[in-house]
């Protein structure tokens, strides 16, 4: 058996098991796995030849071998989760440990008018016919592989739907947890989320590893807002040292509606995300916050994508970087600007601060700008703290250690200080406080 | 209190200082005046602990310690201050917060109980008001966007709320109008006593209107060529700098 085969060959397992189970009633569907894990074992996993994937090998994903059978939901004390649960304010939650949804852990979340979520797995097994326009376009299961490979596995996520005007009081927090398992295993959580016109949300996903786990994640997110839907986006990603995340997240904007995501990078072993906005419709306009601080041998990659695809449209994007340890980042923002969409107004920055010799950053701006009559900046920096500033906060007194964490934590808080809700800056800033400290810890020694 | 004897350093292979002596009592205000390039800033970077410098001969007592043996932030809990001539701007941190870390700091190595926030904030409101400097600045990131003026009021803020056994003033008097320059003068004047002793680096006989130094030295290519008292700054900025020189050439 060729390597590339030997590689896919998990996968090939988990997906026999899972068509042999026939689970599944709807044709549509047996039809769409089908044809969803054909195209992704023709495509296999990128190659380092590919653009996108220039920075990121796959080698240690395509090394490990992580069982795609579906396991019986565990159970967990939620005690556990304390750490990532959103307890600033009151929120709704869902729970899913290891991609499968614990509905013991979950709030039901009915009579709220206006709202509606449908958890898939229950969902799938009937009709889920609500489904089909989420799942079925070529244009979206054939993106790229791992998209294929979440489509062919497809069993657990959310619906979330907003009907027009209806404005969440309480966020969403989705948990995706973690869990060690005897043999390693893959998730493909679907996240579908849609606001009406007018309707505002804020959703925070929370990728979070428990001690030990070593799994792999392929999640999709797809959201669709209305005319002037508004959405809060967080994802945190505090995934464990031997967990893998790709992560894929596509946003589609009409008129005059605004997507702001914050992303925090704060863990996990091997983590890629792709963030695809396309702003379809005037004065539609995105916000994307990114901080990622990896350590160790930790690889964090950051695509990010904004398609300007109407006039008036505005994006602005920053993300900052802590890389310490012998820690790999990648950051690409990729801005493309059509033709007709003149009068768009984009901003990019990327912002890195290297701790250790070990350090890796690459970073690239990407603009494609087809139209006239734009404004489009963009801007990056790696750097080290700034010595004058060390000595200055000494020559105050402040011992060197804390010096540091003072001036890292500085830059980490630019993207915490984006947040506008009070609330849901405090759990930002909670979760970067629990990891920033170790940062410098290690940067010592380095 | 500070004692300074034969005093060699190198920036960067270069000689910059050349054997420099001095004796600073506590109680006493000391003026530095000097030909830029003399090596008046690389002496007080040297006593506040900036690396960098590397010192070839000569030794630094401070209370009786060995100062060039303790990190900055040692020498700054033990009572050394340095106003800097170019205040370093610090993005994302809080003015107020670094006001607040610095004080606690020194007070533990004091053995002095931490003063609790709001008790801190009042003292801080206070001595604020006294160097005309709006509140607002609390809750700005230190120094950022500062005018010169700000920058340097805000040094002498943190001096006062610091209150150091010796403070080292680098050209705090340069780039002010002379409201800015009294106010500055005025909390100088309010650190002032014989427990406190205060190192100024200027070029201007100008602050020295507003606090009498007890000393004044020049300084000319890395060591002190003449000392006296008040006298001298008015006569330097009557005569300039070369009859010092050729003096100290002769
Ligand atoms: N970091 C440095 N690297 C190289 N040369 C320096 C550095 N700092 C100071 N110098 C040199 O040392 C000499 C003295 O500088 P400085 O102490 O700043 O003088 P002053 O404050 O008296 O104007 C100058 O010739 C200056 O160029
Ligand atoms: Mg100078």
């Amino acid at each position: 058996m060729n390597a590339v085969a030997e590689a896919l060959r998990p996968y090939t397992e988990g997906f026999a098991a899972l068509t042999s189970a026939h689970a599944d009633k709807a044709p549509w569907l047996i039809n769409l796995r089908r044809d969803a894990f054909a195209h992704f074992t023709a495509q296999g996993f990128p190659g380092e030849r590919e653009e996108d994937w220039k920075y990121t090998s796959l080698r240690p994903l395509e090394k490990r071998r992580f069982v795609s059978t579906q396991s019986i939901p565990e159970q967990i004390q939620p005690a556990l989760l304390e750490p990532v649960l959103l307890c600033e304010q009151p929120a709704y939650k869902l729970i899913f440990i290891n991609g499968r949804y614990a509905p013991a852990l979950s709030d039901a979340v009915d009579g709220v008018s206006g709202l509606r979520i449908t958890e898939l797995s229950t969902s799938l097994k009937h009709d889920a016919r609500s489904l089909q326009p989420w799942l079925t376009p070529e244009t979206i299961w054939k993106r790229d592989s791992f998209t294929a490979l979440n489509t062919a596995f497809l069993q657990d996520g959310v619906l979330i739907e907003c009907d027009a005007d209806v404005h969440l009081e309480l966020p969403l927090q989705l948990i995706f947890v973690s869990h060690q398992q005897p043999q390693p295993g893959a998730c493909y959580p679907r996240i579908l989320l849609k606001l009406g016109a007018r309707s505002q949300a804020t959703v925070i996903e929370t990728y979070y590893g428990l001690v030990g786990s070593a799994n792999f994640t392929a999640s999709v997110t797809q959201v669709l807002l209305d005319d002037s839907a508004s959405l809060e986006h967080m994802h945190i990603h505090r995934e464990s040292p031997g967990d893998f995340h790709v992560s894929r997240v596509a946003i589609d904007l009409q008129r005059a509606s605004s997507y702001t995501s914050h992303t925090f990078n704060l863990g996990g072993l091997w983590i890629r995300t792709d963030l695809q906005a396309r702003l379809q419709a005037p004065q539609a306009r995105t916000v994307f916050n990114g901080l990622y601080t990896v350590n160790g041998r930790q690889h964090v990659d950051n695509h990010t994508c904004i398609e300007h695809l109407s006039p008036e449209t505005r994006s602005d994007e920053l993300y900052h970087g802590i890389i310490g340890g012998h820690a790999h980042a990648v950051f690409n923002g990729k801005v493309i600007v059509a033709k007709h969409a003149v009068k768009t107004d984009a901003a990019q920055s990327n912002n890195n601060l290297l701790l250790s010799r070990g350090a890796e950053i690459d970073t690239k701006p990407e603009l494609e700008i087809y139209a006239d009559d734009v404004q489009c900046s963009h801007g990056a920096t790696i750097g080290q703290l700034d010595k004058q500033a060390l000595f200055y906060l000494r020559s105050r007194g402040i011992d060197e250690q804390s010096a540091r964490d003072m001036l890292m934590e500085a830059f980490a808080y630019r993207l915490i200080e984006r947040i506008a809700a009070p609330e849901l800056r405090a759990y930002a800033a909670r979760q970067v406080n629990q990891v920033l400290p170790g940062m410098t810890a290690v940067m010592e020694q380095s | 209190m500070l004692s300074i004897k034969n005093l060699h350093a190198r920036v960067e292979g270069r000689e910059i200082l050349k054997g420099l002596d001095l004796e600073v009592k506590a109680g006493e205000v000391h003026a530095i005046m000097g030909p830029n390039g003399s090596g008046k800033s690389t002496l007080v970077h040297i006593l506040a602990g900036r690396d960098g410098y590397e010192v070839t001969a000569g030794s630094v007592t401070y209370l009786g310690m060995d100062l060039l043996s303790m990190p900055p932030e040692e020498r700054a809990r033990a009572g050394v201050f340095l106003a800097f001539q170019y205040p370093v701007e610090i993005p994302g941190v809080n003015n107020v917060y670094l006001l607040k870390a610095a004080y606690n700091a020194i007070r533990k190595q004091r053995g002095e109980p931490q003063m609790d926030a709001m008790d801190f904030l009042t003292v801080v409101k206070a001595k604020m008001q006294f160097m005309g400097i709006d509140p607002s600045f609390l809750n700005r990131a230190v120094n950022e966007g500062f005018s010169g003026g700000e920058k340097k009021r805000n040094e002498i803020l943190q001096m006062l709320v610091l209150e150091p056994r010796l403070a080292l003033l680098d050209e705090t008097d340069s780039g002010l109008d002379i409201d800015a320059l009294k106010i500055v003068a005025q909390g100088i004047n309010k650190l002032r006593s014989p427990e406190h002793a205060m190192v100024m680096v200027t070029h201007y006989q100008r602050l020295l209107d507003y606090v009498q130094p007890d000393v004044v030295h020049v300084l000319a290519d890395g060591r002190i060529i003449k000392s006296g008292d008040k006298q001298l700054a008015l006569e330097l900025e009557r005569r300039g700098y070369d009859w010092v020189l050729a003096e100290a050439a002769a």
